[in-house]
């Protein structure tokens, strides 16, 4: 693996690597030194086109903890008509010195484009472009998945899957590249994903990929006592939806698909296989009374603190895979 | 500003890929064809022996020269994408004894001045003929209408009218146009785009934008649009011409607005007869186009109307740009792909190499058709004696791999790079003069034409 552009083309081999090294990672950050020196001596950029002080942190610390340089480079507002071009901000990245290249782009595709490119040999992780891809959030999203479906079971997470897991992806998918992600992702682990939105926020043809999709939450979440998911991950409602053109109001949305009390009420009373309550995901930040209820933030049954900590081990993991293995071709 | 030899006897040539004959050329005719060009030919080598050039053409195929109705030569305004004079030598070796320059210049063709200056930058290159299209809309803003009558009586001759790039999307405006053009013997080229539908598209919507996380230009952007118009045109009894058509949906609704006797004509570019929105997966902006590329099931519904009559003609929608406007990210990226080198190949890779048409078929597409569509008197003329020379000589065995790096055009946004392509244009004869020989640009044609084009009578 050269670079981390998106899930779809992750392998099932490959992205058990990640998690198992995810884990071995996640073990280094609860001892008092948590610094490995893998890196030492490598720069890693980070280089966001868009804000994300959460993603952009998550990446700083995880590269720190393996000992590499670090640089933060913002170059917000960059295209054509209005300042440098990506190919000329690459290229001077590529001078300063820098291994791998994690970027943040408003541009679909733009780390597929710099991995394809030659302008660069960096590593490029792909930390979230356009509407496309968001790989590493999928991944800690899986790292937190594995635990509780392997807790469920008793075993250690480390070398398992997701193989029956049922998983519900709620809100705006056509929009979401964490949903994309975790789509590709979810599927390549064997879990049974589940997409629920209003029919304007899925993308046309979605009939045609590997999950169940359903306009009623309500009905998503099944009525017996057998029925219902795993896990449910519920997607932030960006604001500029919320203006009529994709769904009436936030109090509709709300109504149809927000994990309300009512909701979270149902899901608690709900066991899996092995008695395990639900887990609730969200990749953050939350609208808190939008797309997920206070009560059902607070629940002892969102992971999203864990996801935040999951985050830096599957970074470590992804950089440590992707620089470790190879030297820099100085020639 | 001498041409030595002002004839040439082109020996063996198959016209229309049928039996071979050898045509003479002089005077900007043909002169003579079969037993009588080689008897005339010998009788000019002998009054004056050095004014007749020989061309042994056999294996070769004589057709019309390709006329192309969609042409983007960017000056002035572009002139780093391209000037007339560099598109018109793309057009010359790439088979084309005409082009129509869109509108969507800067400043925009929509006045008398602007279309003149193309015109006369056209004549002055002499590597085909460059005729100006006028705007429909003032700057193509689709507001309100052009001076369409003093660009129709321009020096420019102006008789299409196109705010290509941009959708003439109101309605009444649309009705109004239709209307007006009546009145200056002229026609609508339409650029089928509902404008609200396809805020911020970036390509074909449909199963791999979904995955490519790229905003979708739906079909029905398109097919709304050519139904509306068809029935406008119906309603007002004018002529309306369909650019770029791309999706399966609109080569039906066209199938039956000239089942129901509707006055309309459609084009389809050479790119949409052959990629596919597959290609868009790597996110390389050499393949993002307006309309975009569509499905496989497209294309072939495509090919299969182009084949049947109910696509008209082939036009380019040649579209060069400056490196910097294809190398950055696909949402930023220009829209457009030049065509006028590879339009050959890739119609005869796509319609004649599949034996969905013949090479007759293929005159009427190239020449025939957009002929007659702008009512030329001297384009997509039989290849008979006494008619204009304005022919090409292709050979149809060779093969070659499109290297935008040798273009003549400046454009080097070819998606076809790389690809082998069947056929080559070896000669180009603009009004009797070889512009392109060998399959390389000769000279350009200096001694003056008609100020004004010989048009036919309407009906
Ligand atoms: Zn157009």
């Amino acid at each position: 693996m050269r670079h981390l552009l998106s899930t779809a083309d992750l392998s099932h081999t490959q992205a058990l690597s990640i998690l198992d090294t995810a884990e071995e990672m996640a073990a280094v950050s609860t001892r008092e030194v948590k610094k490995l020196p893998t890196l030492r001596g490598r720069t890693v950029v980070n280089l966001f086109f868009e804000d994300s002080t959460r993603t952009r942190i998550s990446f700083e610390a995880a590269a720190k903890r393996l000992s590499a340089d670090v640089m933060n480079f913002s170059a917000k507002g960059s295209s054509v008509s209005k300042g440098e071009s990506l190919k000329d901000t690459v290229q001077t990245l590529e001078a300063i010195g820098a291994d791998a290249i994690v970027m943040r782009h408003w541009a679909s595709g733009a780390a597929a484009q710099l991995a394809a490119s030659d302008w660069t040999d960096c590593a490029v992780i792909n930390a979230g472009d356009g509407t496309h891809e968001h790989p590493t959030q999928a991944l800690l999203d899986a790292l937190t998945l594995r635990r509780g479906w392997s807790a469920a079971q008793g075993q250690d997470p480390r070398g398992t899957d997701l193989t029956g897991m049922r998983v519900l992806i709620v809100g705006d998918i056509l929009h979401s590249r964490v949903a994309r992600s975790n789509i590709w992702l979810l599927r390549t682990l064997g879990a049974d994903v589940g997409l629920v939105a209003p029919a304007t926020l899925l993308p046309v043809g979605v009939e045609k990929w590997p999950v169940s999709v359903y306009y009623s939450l309500d009905e998503a979440l099944g009525s017996g006592p057998e029925a219902g998911p795993d896990a449910i991950m519920m997607l932030r409602v960006q604001a500029e939806r919320m203006g009529g053109a994709y769904f009436p109001t936030a109090a509709e949305y709300t109504r149809r698909w927000g994990l309300t009390d009512e909701r979270l009420a149902r899901l608690e009373a709900h066991r899996g296989a092995a008695g395990q309550t639900p887990m609730i995901l969200h990749p953050g930040p939350m609208n808190r009374g939008v797309e997920i209820s206070a009560a059902a933030a607070d629940s002892p049954m969102n992971q999203v603190l864990d996801q935040v900590s999951h985050g830096v081990s599957v970074r470590m993991a992804v950089l440590h895979l992707l620089l470790s293995s190879s030297e820099r071709n100085t020639a | 500003m001498t041409h030595t030899r002002t004839a040439t006897l082109v020996l063996g040539a198959r016209p229309y890929g049928e039996a071979p004959l050898d045509v003479l050329i002089t005077e900007g005719r043909i002169a003579a064809v079969g037993d009588a060009a080689r008897a005339q030919a010998e009788q000019l080598h002998a009054e004056q022996p050095e004014g007749l050039r020989t061309l042994e053409a056999e294996g070769l195929i004589m057709l019309p020269g390709m006329v192309d109705l969609h042409t983007h030569l960017r000056e002035p305004g572009r002139e780093d994408a391209e000037t007339v004079e560099t598109g018109s030598r793309a057009a010359a070796k790439g088979g084309f004894t005409a082009v129509h320059a869109m509108a969507n210049s800067s400043p925009v063709a929509d006045s008398a001045g602007v279309v003149e200056q193309v015109h006369r930058l056209g004549r002055a290159s002499g590597w085909t003929e460059v005729y100006p299209v006028g705007a429909v809309t003032v700057g193509l803003a689709g507001e309100r209408l052009a001076e369409l009558g003093a660009m129709a009586e321009s020096s420019a001759q102006v008789r299409m009218f196109s705010d290509d790039g941009m959708c003439v999307h109101n309605p009444v405006l649309m009705r109004r146009a239709l209307e007006y053009v009546k009145t200056v013997d002229g026609f609508i080229a339409q650029h089928a785009q509902e404008p609200m539908l396809t805020e911020g598209a970036q390509m074909n919507e449909g199963d791999v934008s979904a995955i490519l996380g790229l905003p979708g230009w739906p079909a029905v952007a398109e097919e709304s649009i050519i139904a509306r118009d068809v029935l406008l045109a119906q309603h007002v009894g004018s002529r309306l011409h369909i650019c770029h058509v791309s999706t399966a949906g609109s080569v039906e609704i066209i199938r039956w607005a000239k089942e129901r006797g509707i006055d309309v004509t459609a084009e389809v570019t050479p790119h949409h007869l052959l990629l596919t929105d597959e290609l868009v997966r790597g996110y390389d902006p050499v393949y993002k186009v307006n309309p975009p590329l569509r499905t496989s099931a497209d294309v072939e519904a495509l090919r299969a109307g182009l084949a049947d009559g109910t696509i008209d003609i082939i036009g380019t929608d040649h579209a060069p740009h400056p490196t910097q406007a294809k190398e950055c990210e696909w949402s930023a990226a220009a829209m457009g792909m030049t065509g006028l080198e590879t339009a050959l190949p890739v119609i005869i890779k796509t319609m004649i190499a599949t034996g969905l048409m013949d090479w007759r078929r293929f005159a009427e597409v190239t020449s025939i058709m957009p002929a007659r569509i702008y009512r030329h008197a001297h384009q997509g003329r039989p290849l008979e004696a006494g008619e204009p020379a304005n022919l090409i000589l292709i050979d149809p065995e060779s093969t070659q791999v499109v290297d935008p790096a040798g273009h003549a055009s400046k454009g080097r946004n070819s998606p076809f790079r790389g690809m082998e392509l069947p056929g080559s244009v070896r000669a180009t004869f603009l009004h009797g003069h070889p512009v392109v020989l060998d399959g390389e640009l000769n000279t350009p044609l200096t001694h003056p034409t008609p100020e004004t084009p010989a048009r036919e009578v309407s009906a």
